[in-house]
């Protein structure tokens, strides 16, 4: 255990709204060591976003934390006070956010933003600066020492996601947070971003936090994977594990209908058919059942998050005639 | 930026040019002989005829507007008919009175407006933000004229707090006699300064880059005051510049209440007594004041928003 990073434990997280409370994360437990590349991959509202904001604890003021911890080196960051929390950000633990035409501030230049964030340091204005442009430098920037003075708007999409990487690793964290950073990029700069945050995770030695809906990346870049279906974990483990034994049939799914997994020219591409339930009125029993082809009369129980084998993890009542416990 | 403010102000040089021959023409256009007007119905033929060539109204349209132009260029808005004094400086001698009246409601107007709309912005829907609210929607409910004689009435006449008329005497003077006019002018831009700051505050501060700086630890007071009230304030700006206009003729009022020298004063008694010159000498004044306060604004954005240095 003395290697583990962050630690989620049985985290539960509601919204309230005027509908009732929306079961945003229900038990939700993964933990990450020190180095180590953890993807979360799931469909567009599976609570990727809201486990994020809950590490962070930047979330919306009607987020309810009901139960479990968040371990950060053994210290439990949802008791944290408020400015205890914020000496961890952008120092410990920092982010790359979604979408780079939004994340820096438009009307400052990003050498003034990338001092800002260095306000821990008793460094004088020009050790930040040269600090600030060697970061842009590492990230790949031509002609960093000039660029400090321009503003987001004068650089490409792909140029001021990398300028988010700078300035998340210019503090040197223990734990990357990345949320779909490529998302909003083409395919070519996509891989260049992968690539240059494989090589500064190296330099670093961070550990990457890597959320997307991309399995290819994630293949590519994690050594183990969560992944997560409308609120909850189904299934965690290593990646070779996971995508070439995926072990609970969302997971199957998931696979069947990433676009790079197609070899057949298709008419129609594989989805999942039916909904992601509805979280503020959860159904009873397994979340997936009303999707799931498989389902038996069993599934009106929730399954556990049982260990299928060391380093593989399955919420699926058909594993368990096979399961260790 | 230099680029920007050169080309910002070549347009409001094309802006004013369009807006003063506008003008001339439709003063021409006003129907009466201006000559028998300004001499009266005993003047002889021969008087009128001078005036008529000194004015050269006998020239065609195209001509006057040439030789309007031409002295316009020297500093020239004609002669006084009364006192023959030349317009431009009985302009200029009452235009500094107005311009302090409106820099300083604006002043105190827009700094107290930002801090209220700022505040209730940082603490949406709690009391103080309700408070705020019906306080701003009520000064902006209130017309200068009415503030104007109420507090000429509460402050001046029953309280005794400052002097009701006139512009005053020395530095303190002046500026004791500033008080009332300004606060009477300003109290409405409080209100809807206050409601525009807490819109636009409360748009940016849900924007995905305030999320950033939060989440690089930067403390919330430079959050709001740096990373979100610098983009919130830009509408506000432009709003200030093209209120100019507003403030001018607010002005008007404020003036004729408290008695008190200026632009509006000046135009409202050429007016009554038909001295068409210092009419559009001041009109024309104030056309340029209005003209260049836009201008500022824009460049006052464009100082604020790299991104809007490109525009134009």
């Amino acid at each position: 255990m003395t290697d583990t990073l962050l630690e989620i434990d049985r985290l539960s997280v509601d919204y309230e709204t005027a509908r009732g409370d929306l079961k945003a994360l229900r038990d939700i437990s993964f933990d990450i060591r020190k180095g180590e590349i953890v993807g979360i991959v799931g469909e567009s509202g599976c609570g990727k976003s809201t486990l994020i904001s809950s590490i962070l604890r930047l979330t919306a003021p009607n987020t309810r934390f009901r139960q479990g911890e968040v371990r950060f080196k053994g210290q439990d960051l949802l008791q944290l006070p408020e400015r205890k929390m914020r000496d961890l950000r952008g120092a410990d633990i920092s982010i790359v956010f979604q979408d780079p035409m939004q994340t820096h501030n438009p009307v400052l230049s990003i050498g003034q933003q990338m001092l800002d964030i260095q306000h821990r340091s008793k460094a004088s204005k020009a050790e930040k600066r040269a600090r600030a442009a060697q970061m842009l430098g590492a990230v790949g920037i031509p002609d960093p020492e000039a660029r400090l003075d321009q503003f987001p708007h004068e650089f490409s999409g792909g140029m001021r996601q990398r300028i988010a990487i700078a300035m998340a690793l210019m503090s040197e964290p223990d734990l990357l947070i990345a949320d779909e950073p490529t998302t909003a990029l083409d395919a070519t700069l996509e891989v260049q971003i992968i690539e240059r945050l494989q090589e500064l995770q190296q330099e670093f030695n961070c550990a990457i936090l890597f959320i997307s809906h991309h399995l290819g990346v994630i293949a590519e870049l994690c050594d183990r994977v969560v992944v997560m279906y409308a609120g909850a974990v189904v299934e965690s483990g290593e990646v070779r594990e996971i995508f070439h034994d995926p072990k609970h049939p969302y997971t199957r799914r998931l696979i069947d209908c990433d676009p790079g997994h197609i070899k057949e020219r298709a008419r129609v591409l594989p989805t999942i058919p039916g909904e992601v339930p509805d979280l503020a009125n959860l159904p009873g029993g397994c979340i997936f059942r009303d999707r799931c082809d498989l389902a038996t009369a069993r599934c009106v129980e929730v399954p556990p998050l049982a260990k299928l084998k060391e380093g593989h993890h399955a919420a699926c009542w058909l594993n368990h005639k096979e399961a260790a416990e | 930026m230099l680029l920007f403010a050169t080309r910002r102000f070549g347009l409001a040089l094309l802006i004013l040019i369009v807006a003063v021959t506008a003008m001339f023409l439709m003063i021409r256009a006003v129907p009466g002989d201006p000559v028998q007007i300004m001499l009266g119905p005993r003047a002889t033929p021969e008087l009128q005829a001078r005036l008529t060539a000194e004015l050269a109204l006998d020239q065609p349209i195209w001509k006057q507007l040439l030789i309007f132009y031409g002295n316009l260029m020297q500093g020239d808005l004609g002669i006084d008919v009364f006192s023959g004094r030349s317009v431009t400086e009985i302009v200029f001698q009452q235009l500094p009175h107005t311009l302090w009246l409106i820099l300083s409601s604006i002043t105190w107007s827009a700094a107290l407006g930002i801090a209220l709309g700022a505040y209730a912005a940082a603490h949406p829907n709690t009391l103080i933000d309700r408070v705020t609210a019906a306080i701003s929607v009520s000064f902006v409910a209130a017309p200068a004229f009415v503030v104007a004689l109420l507090s000429l009435l509460i402050f001046a006449v029953n309280l005794q707090w400052f002097p009701a008329i006139g512009a005053g005497e020395g530095f303190w003077g002046r500026l004791n006699h500033l008080v009332l006019p300004a606060f009477a002018i300003g109290l409405s831009w409080v209100g809807y300064i206050a409601r525009l700051v807490r819109a636009s505050m409360l748009e940016v501060m849900g924007e995905s880059h305030i999320r950033t700086a939060r989440a690089f630890g930067i403390n919330e007071r430079r959050v709001v005051m740096v990373y979100a009230l610098r983009i919130a304030i830009l509408p506000v700006v432009t709003v200030i510049g093209v209120g100019m206009g507003f403030l001018l003729s607010s002005a008007v009022f404020a003036e004729i209440v408290f008695a008190r020298p200026g632009l509006g004063k000046l135009v409202i008694d050429s007016i009554t007594t038909r001295n068409y010159p210092i009419v559009m000498g001041s009109v024309l004044i104030s056309t340029g004041l209005f003209v260049v306060s836009t201008a500022l604004a824009d460049l006052i954005n464009a100082w604020l928003d790299p991104r809007a240095r490109t525009a134009i």
